[in-house]
């Protein structure tokens, strides 16, 4: 770990504001993610703003009839509150999905939508990786990805997206509110907030130089039945090999975000249009371009037939 | 004591200690994180400095440079040690690679440097500021595409052959031929490899984290150059070994080395992500079985054939060694073929050979059934053997398989199994039932202890055995208790110091029953001291309830240590017992799983071990051996592999968070059955040992029941949802 100077931010303006005044600064929150990697000097910040003591931790209703979910809420009480249960039930099950329950304790709402990719060329130091040393080159394109990316990978990067949290969201169409350096706020859909890598792995979302997330707002809810499946090795504290997220309407109309094949929460809202086809044909249009590599073709089917199992569950 | 006849009776056989399932005597120490673990002895020795380990970033090559000036400068360094620095350094007996690499670098994240610091932050810090050069070398990193050029090996299980095993292959009128392959797999144990060194003058003190104490001090001896008395080893307690901490490995040698250099106490552990590639795996197989049988289900010719990798030096898996004593037949082939390859060194990991060899031989036997038209169950039976099959006039001293199978299946329900695979759903899943036999062989060990007695009738027993999760620690306090007629309160155990007498170590599971011999034969001599004293005849001397009896005298135990107390100490050693008698321990393993139908993942929803393995020392703590095999069984058919980078060399997965292990979601409920048994050929506790039997089976009765629930069969370990998916019946 290189040593790094630390500060309590204030506010979150503040907190954006110093990101921005210090270069190679980071913001700390739970640290579940942050802390070991950096022991792995993977990420070497030279500055931690700690952000824990931020007022940011309330879940509000809001005027449109959603909810504000502030960006330290913990992963174990948004699961818990009363009302992610009853209205947004795929959030609350994407969350208990993931991690431990150790983990959940610790981790927060925007510290989770900025978990960085478990591939593990990243997680090494001696490889080349362009996402840790950009212009480096990939190890994993050849190498071992049967937990990498099916679909929106590039010639620099085929890692993917590890969370849970937010591929629910991506299917809630939630939004990310934040304050910049500046001291002004702006509203990021989840659409747009993370990246596929390009040939810019490295940039993972939207987020600008100090930018810090406050809060993430779910629009108000949209009934129907919340599923979130994670297909996995083992049956708890892995990452997902395919997620699917998915609302089903009674008319079989559908929202479906798929978590484990990506750089960022795969949706295609144009593919829906095929779900009350069925599972293979909505599969084929989400799943259209996929571009798998040997370890990790299976996953183009595995979403197909997770995708048919939730939308019969659904049914039942 | 030689023990050369079997055993008659003998003070163990009142069973008043020993045989009872007693709680751990360490469990307080180790429920309340006091039990002193390697890395934390902080008390040991004052101004300890920490050292970290810079992992070779290549596979194969040389190092061409090294900028060491960075890290050096870098806040709290002491000093950095390389090979080049390190002084002259010999390689342990035990030791394929060299622990210290440079300038030829042998596998990837073997160690090429330690950095001493003040903290341990700092040490890592600087560590990373290490610039090694390297010019890499072409290495070998794929068994498949190596194993042509395997030859057999000079270690391991040399060929055998037994009639005329391709005859009667070719005139069977039922003919079986299938490869497997098992997977590279990590030991993965909780506490990672740490030590502390000190050096006093010339001598070497290293608290550390082993399981054969005397091996280490042989080999850390003889890699550094030492007479074997100016080292010494101390080894209380580990979190976990498996095979892992069988040997030397880096950081014993080089807390060694950076104490030498920095001039005090230097502390070093592995981080896991070196684990993998620092240390020794399992390695993987290429495993060919063929079968011929009769139309009665009666084998007529086997065959199994290993391909192993490993670096020069390295011994091969010795995956067939079972497959010339589980079934009958009368024409046999069985060997090993070796390849090189540049990974990191393959070495034992829980039942070493069995484990992987069973995982093959097992589904095998299952598929053999299913073309025979028979029951796994009965086919099994049909081709037991009382001896062994290459000599027909070597019994086996016990051999309950067939009590262990049939019994198994009563408990377990076996007669609801679907004869028909894919034919049993329950909602979204598919279920089916799997047996295998277990089998792995019991090697009894010399092993050695000293027992001292006090006046207050307190017996201590000192020997270098370790206790590695196992319950070391309570056996050898029952076995003392039961020997000299006391409460478990008066017995004090201590271990893993090479100071004490050296005993059999962990491994092998030959732990329990050689350890316990061995505090048995110094007990015998104790009480024979204790007689002496007392005046007593000692052959009708009587140890009860801490007194002495003999006619109708009778003193307190004490009484006869007297002030400067009484100190015995003896070694078992063993006569051609194993040689007149195949001695091995038996198991029927059944699991039932459950498949989704559209997905593939497989979960197990209930294991049952029926075990015949010599007496039990302690049916908790055997039991908890038990469970802790079978649910590393299920990780080994299920989950576990190390994934080969076949470009660069190493495993990638080279982490908890990607190389998966069975959590507590995976297993939900286990059963352990022993069936009884006191085998007087083992030892005078009658007892084998257990530790390994409960994984050797369990890979192949997972993979046999994932055939029942879905009629698909998988060769290729582990059996992830993929090998599964695209041969599913249609989702929903």
């Amino acid at each position: 770990m290189k040593p790094f100077t630390y500060e309590r931010a204030r506010s979150p303006a503040e907190a954006a504001a110093a990101a921005a005044r210090t270069p190679g600064a980071k913001f700390i929150a739970g640290g579940t993610n942050l802390l070991d990697l950096m022991k792995l000097q993977i990420e070497t910040p030279g500055h931690l703003i700690d952000v824990n003591g931020l007022a940011l931790d309330k879940i509000e209703a809001t005027a449109e009839g959603g909810l504000r979910i502030g960006a330290l809420v913990r992963n174990t009480d948004l699961a818990a509150d009363e009302r992610v249960r009853r209205d947004y039930g795929v959030l609350s099950r994407a969350l208990l999905a993931g991690a431990s329950g150790q983990l959940r304790n610790k981790a927060t709402t925007g510290g989770n939508l900025l978990q960085r990719t478990r591939c593990p060329y990243f997680y090494d130091t001696n490889q080349p990786c362009n996402k840790r040393q950009p212009g480096s080159g990939c190890a994993a394109i050849g190498g071992y990805s049967r937990q990498l990316a099916v679909i929106g990978s590039s010639e620099a990067c085929i890692a993917t997206h590890p969370g849970d949290m937010s591929i629910a969201m991506r299917a809630l169409d939630a939004v990310v509110e934040t304050v910049k350096p500046d001291g002004t706020a702006r509203a990021i859909p989840i659409a747009e907030f993370h990246r596929l890598p390009g040939d810019t792995p490295q940039i993972e979302t939207a987020l600008e130089q100090g930018e810090f997330i406050t809060a993430v707002v779910l629009p108000k809810p949209a009934g129907g039945t919340h599923i979130y499946r994670k297909v996995r090795d083992r049956a708890s504290y892995a990452y997902a090999l395919v997620s699917v997220a998915a609302i089903v309407q009674r008319d079989g109309t559908a929202r479906v975000a798929i978590g484990g094949v990506a750089h960022k929460p795969w949706r295609v809202e144009a593919a829906e249009a095929e779900i009350p086809r069925g599972a293979k044909a909505a599969a084929a249009a989400i799943m259209a371009g996929a571009r798998p590599t040997h370890d990790n073709a299976f996953k183009v089917t595995l979403v197909e037939r997770t995708l048919g199992a939730v939308l019969a569950e659904a049914r039942s | 004591m030689k023990f050369d006849t079997p055993a008659t009776t003998n003070p163990i056989d009142q069973l008043k200690v020993v045989g009872q399932p007693l709680d751990r005597v360490d469990g307080p120490l180790k429920t309340s994180g006091t039990a002193p673990y390697a890395y934390e002895r902080h008390d040991v020795v004052a101004n300890q400095a920490y050292g970290y380990v810079v992992g070779a970033a290549i596979a194969k090559g040389r190092i061409t440079g090294m900028a060491l000036d960075a890290a050096r400068a870098a806040p709290g360094v002491i000093t950095i040690v390389t090979a080049e620095t390190a002084g002259k350094l010999d390689k342990g007996k035990r030791n394929a690679a060299t622990l210290f690499g440079g300038p030829e670098v042998e596998h990837y994240h073997q160690a090429v440097a330690l950095v001493v610091a003040e903290s341990f932050e700092q040490a890592r810090a600087a560590a990373q500021l290490v610039q090694v050069d390297y010019a890499k070398a072409e290495g070998a990193y794929d068994l498949a595409a190596a194993k042509q050029a395997g030859v057999e090996p000079s270690e391991g299980s040399p060929d055998q052959k037994v009639g005329d095993f391709e005859a009667a292959f070719a005139a069977a009128p039922v003919q079986f031929d299938r490869t497997y392959t098992t997977p590279d797999q990590s030991h993965a144990m909780m506490e990672p490899h740490a030590s502390i060194a000190a050096w006093e003058g010339d001598k070497v003190t290293v608290w550390t984290s082993n399981q054969m104490v005397d091996w280490a001090t042989t080999d850390l001896a003889q890699t550094l150059g030492l007479p074997k008395e100016q080292v010494r080893i101390v080894s209380p307690y580990i979190g976990g070994g498996f095979g892992g901490k069988l040997f030397l490995r880096a950081d014993t040698l080089l807390a060694a080395l950076g104490a030498r250099a920095a001039k005090r106490p230097v502390k070093v552990a592995l981080t896991r992500p070196m684990m993998a590639n620092n240390t020794t795996h399992r390695p993987a197989t290429i495993q060919r079985i063929r079968f011929g049988a009769g139309r009665d289900g009666k084998l007529t010719a086997i065959a199994h054939e290993s391909w192993s990798g490993n670096l020069p030096g390295g011994e091969p898996e010795d995956a067939i060694q079972q497959s010339r004593l589980l079934y009958a037949g009368a024409n046999r082939l069985t060997g090993n073929r070796l390849a090189t390859l540049d990974l990191p060194e393959g070495n034992a990991m829980r039942a070493p050979g069995e484990t992987p060899g069973l995982m093959a031989l097992e589904i095998a036997m299952d598929e053999m059934a299913e073309q025979l038209g028979l029951d796994p169950i009965e086919f099994r039976v049909r081709n037991d053997t009382q001896v062994d099959p290459a000599n027909p006039d070597r019994p086996f001293s016990q051999r309950q398989l067939i009590e262990c199978l049939r019994q198994g299946a009563e408990r377990f329900g076996w007669d609801k199994r679907a004869t028909k695979p894919g034919s049993r759903r329950e909602g979204r899943w598919l279920v089916g039932i799997g047996v295998a036999a277990g089998f792995r062989n019991s090697m009894s060990m010399p092993s050695g202890a000293r027992v001292r007695l006090d006046a207050a009738g307190v017996v201590t027993v000192e020997t270098d055995m370790t206790d590695i999760g196992t319950g070391s620690y309570t056996i050898i306090a029952q076995t003392a208790a039961e020997m000299m007629g006391v409460g478990m309160d008066k017995v004090v155990v201590r271990l893993g110091d090479s100071s004490f007498p050296v005993s059999a170590g962990s491994g092998g599971q030959w732990g329990a029953n050689s350890s316990t011999a061995g505090v048995y034969a110094a007990c015998v001599k104790l009480r024979e001291a204790v007689a002496q004293k007392l005046g007593f005849n000692s052959a009708d001397t009587a140890f009860a309830d801490g007194q002495v009896r003999a006619g109708n005298r009778s003193a307190p135990l004490g009484q006869a240590a007297g002030e400067g107390g009484l100190v015995a100490e003896d070694t078992i050693e063993y006569g051609d017992l194993a040689k007149q008698y195949q001695q091995s321990t038996f198991a029927g393993h059944f699991v039932e799983v459950a498949v989704d139908a559209a997905t593939g993942e497989v979960r197990v929803r209930r294991m049952l071990a029926v075990c015949a393995a010599g007496r039990i020392l302690n049916p908790k703590s055997a039991r908890s051996q038990v469970i802790g095999a079978m649910t590393m069984g299920v990780g080994g058919a299920l989950m576990e592999e190390l994934a080969v980078d076949k470009r660069h060399g190493f495993f990638v997965n080279h982490d908890l968070a990607t190389y998966e292990v069975p959590v507590h979601a995976d297993i939900p409920h286990q059963e352990v059955v022993f069936l009884e048994e006191a085998d007087a050929t083992s030892s005078p506790m009658k007892a084998k040992g257990v530790g390994e039997l409960g994984l050797c089976g369990v890979g192949a009765a997972v993979a046999n029941a994932i055939h029942n629930a879905t009629g698909l069969r998988v060769r290729e370990y582990p059996i992830t949802l993929d090998k599964l998916l695209d041969r599913l019946p249609d989702a929903a």
